[in-house]
C-alpha cells in the first residue's frame, strides 16, 4: 500500500509585492494605508508550499490537500479566483486579519482551531505545510506554533526539497547559512514543513480544476468563522518606512574605462 | 523572573560559537543591564569546552551546558527540548539567541511551549523607563517597527550584524541532562551549488547578476558563456558574494539559457534573501521593488544598466552607470587582478 497523506497548507494573503506600502498608526495599532484597496496575492512562500502539496498528493493517490487561510474573506475570495485554477484543494477559511501587525501567537491559535475542526482529518497522516516566513509579519513563527498546538514535534523550516522513500520516510533539505542545505530523514508523518522556494514552476491554469475547486470555495467562504484577535500583550511604539530614496547619481556620458576606474577605486576604498 | 535574561548559543561542528551568537550575547547583556536584571547563559551543541572560553566577556551569573551527540547537528525536537528545559530551569523572562537557521527553526515553538511570545530578526533593543523595546522589520524590510510586550517569557532572535560581538573570556558551567528522542536523523550538509561556494555572508561586496546577462545583446546574440566568466571572475578577484534576481534563477525552470552556478539560494529580494554587506553592485538587473527590498541591509549601492530609466535610477542606488555591463565588468576585472 503506498503511503497516503493529509496535507494541510496554511497560507494567508499579502499585498501584491509590486505595490508600495505605507504604514499608518490607527487607534488599534498600526495598519497599511488603504489596506483594503491594495490588490492581494497568496503569500508567496505559502504559494510554493501549496504547489508542492498538490504535487505530493498527486504522486500519492488517496492523499488530500486543504488550504487553511485566515484572511478577510472578501479579499480572500478575489485571490481564490486565480488560485483555484492552479491545483486541487479544499479551502478552510477563518475570517480574520491578514495584517503583518497581528500577533503570531493569536494567529496560530485561530488556525490550529480551524485545523482541529476539519472533519475526519487523520492526524497520523498529517503533513502541515506553509511558507517558512510570511511576506507580512515575516516572523516564521505561525507554523511552528500550530505544530506545537497540534502536538507535532518533527518540524523543518526553509524546505526546498522533500523526497518520500519506499518505506514512507521523508528526506528533507532545509536552507541553512551560506547557500547550503541541512539534509535530514524523518521516519514519516506527522511533520511540519515550512517551505522556501521548493522546486516546482507555477502550474498552468486549468479551468476544470477551477470549477471543481470553486464548488467548495464558495461555501467555505460563507461558513467562515470570524476570529477576533485581541492584540493583548503587544504594543507598537512606532512603525515607519525608512527614508528610502537615495540621491542617485545617474552617469550617462562616462566611458567604460572611466566607469571601471571608478568602480575599482570604490571597491578598494 | 521577568528581568532574568537567558542567552542561548549553539556551537558549530568544531565546538565554537560563531559571530552571530556572540552578537546576540551582546544584545542579551544590553537588555539585562538596561532592566537591572540578571544574565544567564546556556551553550547547546556537540561539545561546549571551546565555547566556554568565548563568552566570559559577558560575565553571566551562571552557565548551563547541554551537550552530546544528540545536539551535534540541528534538529527541531532535540534543540527545542534542550532550550525548553534550560528556559524552565532558569525561569528566564527573556530568552535571546542569534537568528541563524538553528534557532530560527525552534524560536516560535519554544515560545509556545513556554506559554510566551516571540519576535524574530530583532535589529535593536533598548530599555526606556524600565520597559524593553525592540526593533524589527515588517513586510519584507519595507517598514521598521518598535514594539514592546507585557507577555513573558519573551523569546527574541537577533538578526546577524545588529550588535558588536561580545568580548571573549572563560567561564565555568554546569551540565544539564535533557532526555529526548526524535524520529528525525540529521544526514549532514549539502552544498547548494556545484563548484566553488559563491554565497559568502562575510564578503565586503555583493554582486547581483540580473536576467539581462542572458538576454540578446546589441549584436543580436546571447553571450551566456562570456557572462559566466565575467561574473565568476569578479566573484573570485573581489571575494564577492554572488546574488541574483528572481527572473535570472527562474529561467532555469523555464528551460532558457542560464548561468548554472546561480540558484534560488542566490536570489535576493521579496522571496529571496536580504543579506548584509557594506557594498553592493547590481549588474543587468532592473531594480524592481520586489528585488530591491532585499537590498535593505546593503549600505553603498551601485548599478550598471543600459537603461537609464531602470529602477536603480529611482533613488534605489547611490550611483547608476548607464553602460554595457559586459564591457564594464571586463574592465573592472582587469583592474582588480
Ligand atoms: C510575488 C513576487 C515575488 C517576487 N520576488 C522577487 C525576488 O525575491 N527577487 C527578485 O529579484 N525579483 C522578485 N520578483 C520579480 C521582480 O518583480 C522582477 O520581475 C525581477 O526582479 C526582474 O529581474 P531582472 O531585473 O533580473 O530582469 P529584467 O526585468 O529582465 O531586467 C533585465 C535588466 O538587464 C538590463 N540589461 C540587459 N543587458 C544589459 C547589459 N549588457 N548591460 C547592462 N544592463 C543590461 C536591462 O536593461 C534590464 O534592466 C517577484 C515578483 C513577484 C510578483
Amino acid at each position: 500500500m503506498p503511503t497516503t497523506y493529509q496535507i494541510v497548507v496554511c497560507g494567508g494573503i499579502v499585498p501584491d509585492p509590486l505595490q508600495s506600502l505605507e504604514p499608518v498608526m490607527g487607534p488599534t495599532g498600526p495598519a497599511l494605508k488603504n489596506e483594503m484597496m491594495l490588490p492581494s496575492v497568496l503569500d508567496p512562500w505559502a504559494w510554493h508550499a501549496l504547489f508542492e502539496a498538490a504535487d505530493l498528493a498527486k504522486r500519492h493517490p488517496g492523499s488530500k490537500v486543504w488550504l487553511v487561510s485566515m484572511s478577510p474573506k472578501a479579499k480572500l475570495q478575489q485571490v481564490m479566483m486565480g488560485l483555484a485554477q492552479k491545483v486541487p484543494f479544499e479551502l478552510v477559511v477563518v475570517d480574520g486579519p491578514a495584517s503583518g501587525f497581528a500577533d503570531a501567537v493569536e494567529t496560530a491559535a485561530a488556525l490550529a482551531g480551524a485545523i482541529e475542526g476539519i472533519p475526519d482529518l487523520d492526524r497520523s497522516k498529517l503533513l502541515l505545510f506553509g511558507g517558512w516566513q510570511s511576506a507580512s509579519r515575516g516572523t516564521g513563527a505561525v507554523l511552528q506554533m500550530i505544530g506545537e498546538i497540534l502536538g507535532i514535534d518533527e518540524q523543518f523550516q526553509g524546505v526546498d526539497k522533500l523526497t518520500v522513500d519506499d518505506s514512507g520516510g521523508l528526506e528533507i533539505l532545509e536552507r541553512i547559512e551560506a547557500g547550503a542545505w541541512q539534509k535530514s530523514r524523518c521516519a514519516g508523518a506527522p511533520a511540519v514543513l515550512g517551505w522556501a522556494t521548493g522546486e516546482l514552476p507555477e502550474p498552468p491554469n486549468n479551468p476544470q480544476i477551477g470549477m471543481q475547486n470553486m464548488r467548495g470555495i464558495m461555501p467555505a467562504l460563507q461558513q467562515a468563522k470570524p476570529a477576533a484577535l485581541s492584540g493583548e500583550g503587544l504594543s507598537y511604539d512606532s512603525v515607519e518606512s525608512p527614508k528610502q530614496r537615495r540621491e542617485t547619481r545617474v552617469e550617462t556620458e562616462m566611458d567604460a574605462d572611466a566607469i571601471a576606474d571608478e568602480i575599482a577605486a570604490w571597491l578598494k576604498g | 523572573m521577568d528581568t532574568k535574561v537567558l542567552w542561548i548559543g549553539f556551537t558549530d561542528g568544531s565546538g565554537m560559537l560563531e559571530k552571530p551568537a556572540l552578537e546576540a550575547l551582546t544584545a542579551a547583556c544590553t537588555i539585562a543591564d538596561g532592566l537591572g536584571g540578571e544574565l544567564v547563559a546556556a551553550v547547546v551543541g556537540g561539545s561546549a569546552e571551546t565555547a566556554l572560553g568565548q563568552i566570559g566577556g559577558a560575565s553571566p551569573a551562571s552557565v548551563t551546558t547541554v551537550t552530546g551527540e544528540t545536539w551535534s547537528a540541528p534538529r527541531y525536537k532535540t534543540d527545542a527540548a534542550a532550550c525548553e528545559q534550560v528556559a524552565k530551569t532558569t525561569e528566564a523572562g527573556i530568552v535571546v539567541s542569534a537568528a541563524g537557521s538553528r534557532f530560527s527553526r525552534i524560536a516560535a515553538g519554544l515560545a509556545q511551549r513556554l506559554g510566551g511570545a516571540v519576535d524574530t530578526q530583532v535589529t535593536a533593543a533598548k530599555v526606556e523607563g524600565g520597559t524593553l523595546k525592540v526593533d524589527r522589520w515588517f513586510y519584507r524590510q519595507r517598514m521598521i517597527g518598535t514594539i514592546q510586550r507585557s507577555t513573558r517569557p519573551w523569546v527574541l532572535s537577533v538578526a546577524p550584524g545588529s550588535f558588536a560581538p561580545c568580548a571573549e573570556g572563560a567561564v565555568e558551567a554546569t551540565p544539564l541532562e535533557v532526555a529526548t528522542e526524535s524520529r528525525t536523523t540529521p544526514l549532514g550538509v549539502e552544498a547548494g551549488t556545484s563548484g566553488a561556494q559563491t554565497i559568502r555572508p562575510d564578503a565586503d561586496v555583493l554582486l547581483v547578476a540580473g536576467a539581462g546577462w542572458t538576454k540578446k545583446q546589441a549584436d543580436g546574440e546571447v553571450h551566456v558563456d562570456v557572462a559566466a566568466d565575467l561574473i565568476l571572475d569578479f566573484a573570485e578577484s573581489a571575494r564577492a558574494s554572488l546574488g541574483s534576481s528572481k527572473s535570472m534563477v527562474d529561467l532555469a525552470s523555464e528551460g532558457q539559457a542560464v548561468l548554472p552556478f546561480l540558484t534560488h539560494l542566490h536570489q535576493i529580494g521579496q522571496t529571496g534573501a536580504s543579506p548584509r554587506h557594506p557594498k553592493g553592485l547590481a549588474t543587468c538587473c532592473h531594480g524592481e521593488e520586489p528585488h530591491a527590498v532585499g537590498w535593505r541591509f546593503i549600505n553603498e549601492r551601485r548599478a550598471i544598466n543600459t537603461n537609464a530609466a531602470c529602477g536603480w535610477a529611482q533613488g534605489k542606488a547611490d550611483v547608476l552607470y548607464v553602460a554595457d555591463a559586459f564591457e564594464v565588468m571586463r574592465k573592472v576585472n582587469e583592474r582588480l587582478k
